[in-house]
């Protein structure tokens, strides 16, 4: 066996990583070392990638260690680990953890504990997955390009002055620059998904309750979904089987146990398997090099042997509108939470009562960044008295128009296929001063939370044009993640054959904006 | 459906509980109007037939034992608050004074 350098090691994927561990080829210790020095190597300066709001250095190495510890030890309880056990990973700081801040890339959050972790984070204690740290992502997950962060944006590590996505564009714009092999994100419209299809990597929305939502705060309770993010579809696979199953402190929490995942991902197939074009999620509207894309991916999944039909969902079209009233709803309760008594910032009026009304007001008009308050006020409005039917109300119907879109659509195809985004990275700042224009980035993955079924975007190439990352989107019916994992495993297979490795590795190197790092790794490839 | 104007938005800041600028006003006026727009289709999509959908996969009567389950110490509790007193959260004054 050859020694791997430090570049390689990071380069791995968790299977890949987890394998090696096993076989004792490496230690849990130099896997986690080896990615906190590219955290410090990339991630920090005016020009680093900000793909971290606090990187937990001396719990990932003592878990690391207790992990070499029992292998070495061997016995029961080696052989008990878990297959991931000693494979590092980034959680999106909208999940609360003990012993890290959590601020939800909020002001008002900043400095917070919370007193307990979510059922995800007791999950990856237990499978003795270090914690590498908590990822940027915009204020409450409310956006779809980090720059919303009260922290300062994330940058994309294929062109540093362009977006990485959101709101989880700090998990995956740290698996995209080998800062972490695997993180964990959020999708309450898009959020996993299309940060994964700009950044060149892999991102899973699970079906609605396949994986416990307790510790995740809320935005949008049901919309909401936690769900892996990483460089391979395998990967995903691995880390859903660790993250989901029934949790008791979740009451929309499934009791399937979803335990085929990995399995569907080593044995991908798609012979026979009729695979539905959304005619209304991609041409007008849509770059014309993520269309390539994406015509090329269909092309390569008829070679192997799938049916390709059209299907249509004329009640899209809604979809969009409707979502921008019901998140919206629900971000203005769950947020009322947030109000200087409890738990975060408190900040006083500058002058006259003290009363506990006006010390809210000023506490949540300097907690809140814009996008947070024009969402509250927005669902406020919608939930008003004598504007209910005609905002929320409708569009709770829509949702279920857009569930009868999909049943009709699941009876003429096994897997839906469309792309992620309707383009490339945007430039930093293109879209903030134009929310309407920021919410078209969500149009191809909204449909999907309002009816609750499992999404997951895996890289379609580059765009010719720009030569940014395209996404590729699956959509299944609910319940049937696994599906969507034997699709990906397959698609992906093809088009690596095709690119002669993994996509990242055509990405640019990342130049280290830190001085006198101890570190070797050069970055990428080229 | 009505546009929403200036006095809208102050109105729902107040039930918000944000304190916001005459210049915030003003410009969350005009960007919400705009939103606003943008889903007013939404309320001519469906038909008085087609039944709401609140939650993507219902779930009925999720129950569980009565009994106590995980809770929280004072100390933890309080530990992020802003201001406590003797084991309790300390609230500024609820009512005005006049």
């Amino acid at each position: 066996m050859t020694e791997l350098n430090n570049t390689e090691l990071i380069r791995l994927s968790a299977a890949q990583l987890a394998a090696k561990l096993a076989a004792r080829e490496v230690t849990s210790v130099e896997v986690t070392q080896a990615y906190l020095d590219r955290i410090a190597l990339v991630d920090g300066g005016a020009d680093g990638i900000h793909a971290f709001l606090h990187v937990n250095t001396e719990e990932a190495l003592a878990v690391a260690a207790e992990v070499d510890a029992i292998r070495a030890a061997g016995g029961a309880e080696a052989e008990a680990l878990h297959e991931l056990a000693g494979v590092p990973i980034a959680v999106k700081d909208l999940i609360v953890t003990i012993g890290q801040p959590t601020t939800a890339g909020s002001k008002i959050l900043e400095g917070w504990h919370s007193p307990y972790d979510a059922t995800v984070i007791k999950k990856l204690r237990a499978a003795k997955m270090p914690i590498l740290g908590k990822t940027n992502l915009d204020e409450f997950a409310m956006g779809s390009s980090t720059e919303h962060s009260a922290y300062g944006p994330t940058r994309n590590p294929w062109d540093l002055d362009r977006i990485p996505g959101g709101s989880g564009g700090g998990s995956a714009a740290a698996v995209a620059a080998f800062e972490a092999p695997l993180a964990l994100g959020t999708d309450t419209g898009g959020s996993i998904r299309q940060p994964g299809a700009v950044t060149g990597t892999v991102g899973m929305k699970p079906t609605y309750g396949a994986v416990s939502r307790y510790g995740a705060i809320a935005m949008a309770s049901s919309l909401d979904q936690i769900g892996p993010v990483s460089r391979t579809v395998l990967d995903s696979a691995l880390l859903q089987e660790v993250i989901g199953g029934h949790d008791p402190f979740d009451s929309t929490s499934l009791t399937d146990p979803f335990d085929t995942l990995v399995a569907a991902a080593k044995t991908g197939n798609v012979t026979g398997m009729k695979i539905g074009i959304i005619k209304e999620l991609h041409g007008e509207g849509y770059q014309a090099g993520v269309e390539t894309r994406f015509n090329e991916s269909l092309e390569l999944l008829k070679g192997a042997g799938a049916e390709i039909v059209e299907v249509s969902c004329p009640n899209f079209k809604y979809a969009l509108g409707a979502y921008y009233l019901i998140m919206p709803s629900e971000v203005s309760s769950n947020l009322a939470k947030f109000d200087g008594v409890r738990y975060g910032m408190r900040v006083l009026p500058k002058d006259g009562p003290m009363t506990i009304e006006r010390v809210m007001g000023a506490t949540r008009a300097a907690g809140f960044g814009d996008e947070v308050k024009r969402r509250i006020i927005l669902g406020t409005y919608a939930l008003s008295a004598g504007y209910y039917d005609a905002y929320y109300g409708s569009a709770q119907k829509v949702r279920t128009l857009i569930q009868r879109d999909f049943d009709a659509a699941f009876a003429q195809a096994d897997v839906l296929i469309s792309p992620t985004a309707p383009t490339t990275a945007f430039k930093l700042g293109e879209k903030l001063d134009d929310p309407l224009a920021m919410y078209l980035n969500d149009v191809a993955t909204i449909p999907a939370n309002m009816a609750g079924i499992p999404g997951l975007s895996l890289p379609g190439g580059l765009a010719d044009e720009d030569g940014l990352p395209v996404g590729i989107q699956l959509l299944a019916p609910a319940r049937e993640d696994a599906r969507l994992y034997r699709v990906g495993a397959v698609l992906e297979s093809l088009l690596e054959e095709k690119w002669g490795g993994p996509l990242l590795d055509r990405a640019p190197a990342l130049q280290a904006p830190v001085l006198g790092s101890s570190s070797t790794i050069a970055g990428g490839s080229n | 459906m009505a546009a929403i104007n200036r006095d809208d938005v102050a109105h729902l800041a107040r039930l918000a509980h944000i304190e916001m600028s005459a210049e915030e006003l003003d410009r969350m006026a005009g960007e919400l109007a705009v939103i606003v727009d943008s889903v007013k289709s939404v309320s001519e999509a469906a038909g008085d037939d087609v039944p709401a959908t609140s939650h993507p996969i219902p779930l009925n009567n999720v129950f569980r034992e009565d009994v106590v389950g995980h809770t929280f110490t004072a100390e933890q509790a309080l530990s992020g608050a802003p201001d406590s007193f003797e084991g309790r959260f300390k609230v500024p004054a609820i009512l005005d004074e006049d």
